[in-house]
């Protein structure tokens, strides 16, 4: 690893001035992610703030009737909170089906938030990679790239993004709430990460000098949920293809549907004009393929993962299917039914 | 603003250390360097393997992710501390009867992860042990043998298992 100065901050303004400060300081938390990627020479901060200290390790229910998540409580610690368990099963469910054990019990939701692609040329400082080096180029574009984005990429940029967290965050509305040096402000989850386009090098739209300190989510909503993860291996590897899917039955009509996509894209991905197909309308197979293949429109694929597009729709058709049943993907038992 | 070296203390298998690190000394090369704790192992230092896994604060994580400067005041059992006074711990003798390694070098990282793993969930399946473990390779692969082992100790009435139930 490179050398490194560290800083303990004891308030979030503290953080943010050491931010303001440094424009090539770092914050780090669990460390899961930035550590690595500083072994690996992706990321060389000058300086790292060390932000473990400070008071946002409570999970809590909000004043709205949602709940609000410290930015420091642990993936674990979200996945077996009772209040998650009971009104965000969903949430627990997707944080179980990433990552390993270990890595749950130190990652936390602020870092899970900012997590980086793990394309592979993003990690390896010998080739070219526009989010790592902008100008440089993408490699991924026409070399392997059975893992990336079929979905919202650019001619810069085909990386997806790595977390099973925030692909539920999207479903369930979330919000995340920074603090800047100029205040607090709180960020739509679809507003939070950004297509590539012509800086890949951002994941996110938080500023540089923002630290985030909460996630929120809205008041829990009757609906049957399921987390339906695909990948090369049953357990400990990144999505080929991940969905969330919350769908609300009244009456035998559907009354609300949220379906987020991971690893199909720089984002968690959903289509609002999908899931309005399918209200007011009985759930049945064909709805939901009718659903999927319009979350899919205009999905590109290229020489090594061309397969993610039928893989996507016969996913999320699946998960809509396993959600109105009531038998929500497993996370430890991985038949798909 | 602190800069340079740092002061840390941290309680390894019950003994208080005082040590002075640089901020890139990962947890794993402060045990295996200047602490001579080799029984936590290196296997692939990228979090993938879980070789390096050790308890921090009765949580199982990788050392080798771990910034040991961002520890200080924890308390941490490595596979060393796990017997105590001579006696194998339960998982230890369950390893050994259940031929549940072949070349060792995955042992200390399971039996650590083993051990907060049953801290962290009761009443544990084959499938759910499979899922739970699958943060430490076994490239011999006694996988079989490791799950059966771990579950004759998690089903196991009146094996004290240590107290990390802090989920």
């Amino acid at each position: 690893m490179h050398r490194f100065e560290l800083v303990r901050a004891t308030t979030v303004a503290e953080a943010v001035a050491e931010l303001v400060r440094e424009p090539n300081a770092r914050i780090v938390a669990g460390g899961t992610n930035l550590v690595d990627l500083m072994k690996y020479h992706v990321m060389t901060p000058k300086r790292v703030i060390d932000i473990t200290q400070l008071p946002l390790k409570t999970l809590h229910e909000s004043v709205g009737g949602g709940i609000s998540i410290g930015a420091l409580v642990t993936n674990a610690d979200v996945a077996s909170s009772a209040i998650v368990q009971l009104k965000y099963p969903l949430l627990a469910s997707a944080i179980l089906a990433g990552a390993s054990g270990q890595l749950r019990n130190a990652a936390t939701t602020g870092g899970n938030l900012l997590q980086r692609t793990r394309c592979s040329y993003f990690y390896n400082t010998r080739t070219p990679c526009n989010k790592r080096e902008p100008g440089t180029g993408c490699p991924a574009i026409e070399g392997p790239n059975r893992q990336h984005a079929i979905l919202g990429t650019s001619e810069q940029c085909i990386a997806t993004h790595p977390s099973d967290m925030c692909v539920a965050l999207s479903a369930l509305d979330a919000a995340v709430r920074v603090v800047g040096p100029h205040g607090e402000r709180l960020i739509a989850i679809a507003d939070f990460h950004r297509l590539p386009g012509a800086s890949p090098e951002r994941d996110t739209t938080l500023a540089h000098d923002e630290v985030v300190v909460a996630v929120e989510l809205p008041p829990a909503r009757d609906t049957m949920h399921s987390y339906l993860k695909i990948r090369d291996r049953l357990s400990f590897a990144f999505a080929l293809v991940s969905v969330a899917a919350a769908i609300g039955v009244t009456d035998g009509f559907i009354s609300s549907a949220a379906v987020a996509v991971g690893g199909v894209a720089h984002k968690p991905w959903r289509v609002t004009e999908a899931e309005a197909l399918l209200i007011d309308r009985p759930p049945e197979a064909a709805l939901f393929v009718e659903c999927a293949k319009r979350i899919l429109q205009g999905a590109v694929g290229r020489q090594y993962n061309a397969f993610k597009i039928e893989l996507a729709e016969r996913a999320i058709a699946r998960a809509l299917t396993q959600a109105v049943n009531g038998t929500p993907q497993s996370q430890s038992v991985k038949h798909v039914r | 603003m602190e800069t340079g070296r740092h002061e840390i203390s941290l309680t390894i298998n019950g003994k208080t250390e005082l040590l002075n690190v640089w901020p890139w000394v990962t947890m794993l090369d402060l045990l295996r360097g200047p602490l001579r704790l080799t029984g936590t192992k290196k296997g692939c230092d990228h979090g993938q393997c879980g070789a390096c896994t050790v308890l921090i604060d009765g949580k199982r994580v990788n050392s080798c992710l771990t910034l040991a400067v961002m520890k200080n005041g924890s308390t941490l059992i490595t596979i060393e501390g796990v017997a105590t006074e001579g006696a194998l711990h339960p998982l230890q003798r369950a390893f050994i009867d259940f031929d549940a390694l072949q070349c060792g070098y995955c042992t200390p990282g399971q039996i650590c992860s083993a051990l907060g793993m049953l801290g962290e969930r009761p009443a544990l399946d084959a499938e759910s042990i499979r899922e739970l473990m699958s943060g430490n390779l076994c490239r011999c692969g006694a996988y079989d043998q490791i799950v059966t082992a771990i579950m004759s100790v998690a089903n196991a009435d009146a094996v004290a298992v240590e107290p990390h139930a802090s989920l």
